[in-house]
C-alpha cells in the first residue's frame, strides 16, 4: 500500500502550471508538498472538489486542472461523475485518494468499503480514461504518461496515512488563499 | 375585469444576456421548465451545463467566477433545500458570487410567496434572508428589470444573489 504523501510527492513532480483542487487532509499535505498560488481549496461543503474543478476546467480550457478528491468526499457527490463524463473536459484529471475511511471525522469506514470500485464507476460514467493504483512503484512508473492523456481522466490511488502534516483549518477556510488564487488566475496573468 | 400579471420568459433571458451570463448550470424545475429552461437549452448563446444535483452547480458557478465567467444556477425550491449546505458554505460564508434562479414548485401566482400556507414556498425567502443572500421576486415581467443590476452587484461585491420565480414564465 502506498503512503498518501509519497504518492502526492510523485504527482508534484509532474505539476507545472496546473490548477490543483484539493480538500481536507490532502489539501494540508499538498500545500506543504507543492505550494503554489494555483492551489485551490475545494472546501466549504464536503464532496464538492470535482465540481469546483469542473467549473475551473470549463472556465479555463487553456489550463489543466488536477483534482485531489477524497474517497468519502466523492461518495457524497457521486453524480459528479456523470456530470463530468457528460461534459467531457479534456483538461480535467480527477485523482481520488482512497484510504477507505472518513479520516477527518474520526476514521469511520466508508459505507460499502471493499465492495465497490471507484475506477469502475468513473469508467462507466463516461470518463475517457480510468486507472487504479495500489503500489507506489507502479504509480511512479505510469503517472507521467497518464497526465499527458486527454481528459477527463480518473485515477484512484489506494493509500494509507503517511507522515503527519500541520492542519491549519483557518487557512483552508479563510479568505486569503481564495484571494491569492483569484489573483493568480486574473486576466493579467494568462498562461 | 382584472389583468392577470404576466411573466415573460423572453424578458428574463434578455436580462441574463445583458448581464453577461453565458453559462447556465441547471437541474430542471417545473415552474421554469417551459418558459425559461427549454428556450435557454436551445439558445446557442448559452453554454448549458446539466448537473445531477444542485450543490454541484453551486460549486461550478463559484469556480467559474475565478475565471471571469458569469454563470447562473437554475434550480427548483426543492433543490434549494437539498443544497443548502453548499449555498451556506460556498456562496454565503465564503462570499462568492453565486447567482441562483429558484423556481417555486407549487407556488400560487396570486399569493406573495412569503405568505403562502405551504412550507415549501413560504420558507424560501426567509431562508435566503437568514443566509444573508439578496433576493428578488420574479412574478411579473417588470421585475426582470432587477436582474442586470443585481447580477452586476453580485460580481462587483463578490456576494451571492437569488431570483425567486413565483409564476411560470410565458
Amino acid at each position: 500500500m502506498m503512503k498518501r504523501d509519497a504518492c502526492l510527492k510523485i504527482l508534484a513532480r509532474y505539476r507545472t502550471d496546473e490548477i490543483v483542487v484539493s480538500v481536507y487532509t490532502g489539501a494540508f499535505e499538498w500545500k506543504k508538498i507543492a505550494p503554489s498560488p494555483l492551489n485551490y481549496i475545494g472546501v466549504g461543503a464536503m464532496g464538492q472538489a470535482s465540481s469546483h474543478g469542473l467549473g475551473l476546467a470549463i472556465g479555463r480550457p487553456d489550463r489543466r486542472v488536477f483534482v485531489l478528491d477524497g474517497d468519502g468526499s466523492l461518495l457524497m457527490n457521486l453524480g459528479t461523475l456523470i456530470t463530468i463524463g457528460n461534459q467531457g473536459p479534456k483538461n480535467f484529471y480527477h485523482f481520488v485518494i482512497h484510504n477507505g475511511v472518513y479520516e477527518v471525522n474520526g476514521s469511520h469506514p466508508l459505507p460499502g468499503e471493499g465492495k465497490f470500485n471507484f475506477a469502475g464507476l468513473a469508467r462507466e460514467a463516461g470518463y475517457k480514461h480510468s486507472f487504479e493504483f495500489s503500489e507506489l512503484q507502479d504509480f511512479e512508473r505510469r503517472i507521467g504518461d497518464i497526465v499527458k492523456l486527454e481528459g477527463p481522466v480518473f485515477v484512484c490511488v489506494n493509500v494509507e496515512k503517511g507522515e503527519d502534516y500541520a492542519m491549519n483549518w483557518d487557512y483552508i477556510h479563510g479568505p486569503e488563499q481564495r484571494a491569492l488564487f483569484r489573483a493568480a488566475l486574473a486576466p493579467t496573468n494568462p498562461k | 375585469m382584472t389583468n392577470t400579471p404576466q411573466l415573460k420568459g423572453a424578458a428574463i433571458i434578455d436580462a441574463l444576456k445583458a448581464s453577461g451570463i453565458k453559462i447556465i448550470v441547471s437541474v430542471p424545475d417545473i415552474t421554469t421548465s417551459q418558459g425559461l429552461l427549454w428556450p435557454i437549452a436551445r439558445d446557442p448563446f448559452f453554454r448549458h451545463v446539466r448537473v445531477c444535483k444542485e450543490d454541484e452547480g453551486v460549486s461550478i458557478c463559484a469556480a467559474l467566477s475565478y475565471c471571469n465567467q458569469r454563470a447562473l444556477l437554475m434550480i427548483q425550491n426543492t433543490g434549494f433545500f437539498d443544497s443548502i449546505n453548499a449555498i451556506r458554505g460556498i456562496a454565503a460564508e465564503y462570499h462568492q458570487p453565486v447567482c441562483m434562479l429558484i423556481g417555486l414548485q407549487g407556488a400560487e401566482p396570486d399569493i406573495i410567496p412569503d405568505q403562502s400556507p405551504k412550507l415549501s414556498i413560504n420558507t424560501v425567502g426567509p431562508m435566503l434572508d437568514l443566509l444573508t443572500i439578496e433576493r428578488h421576486w420574479l412574478r411579473e415581467t417588470a421585475e426582470a428589470a432587477a436582474i442586470v443590476p443585481a447580477i452586476n452587484k453580485a460580481y462587483a461585491t463578490s456576494e451571492p444573489v437569488a431570483f425567486v420565480v413565483g409564476r411560470s414564465p410565458a
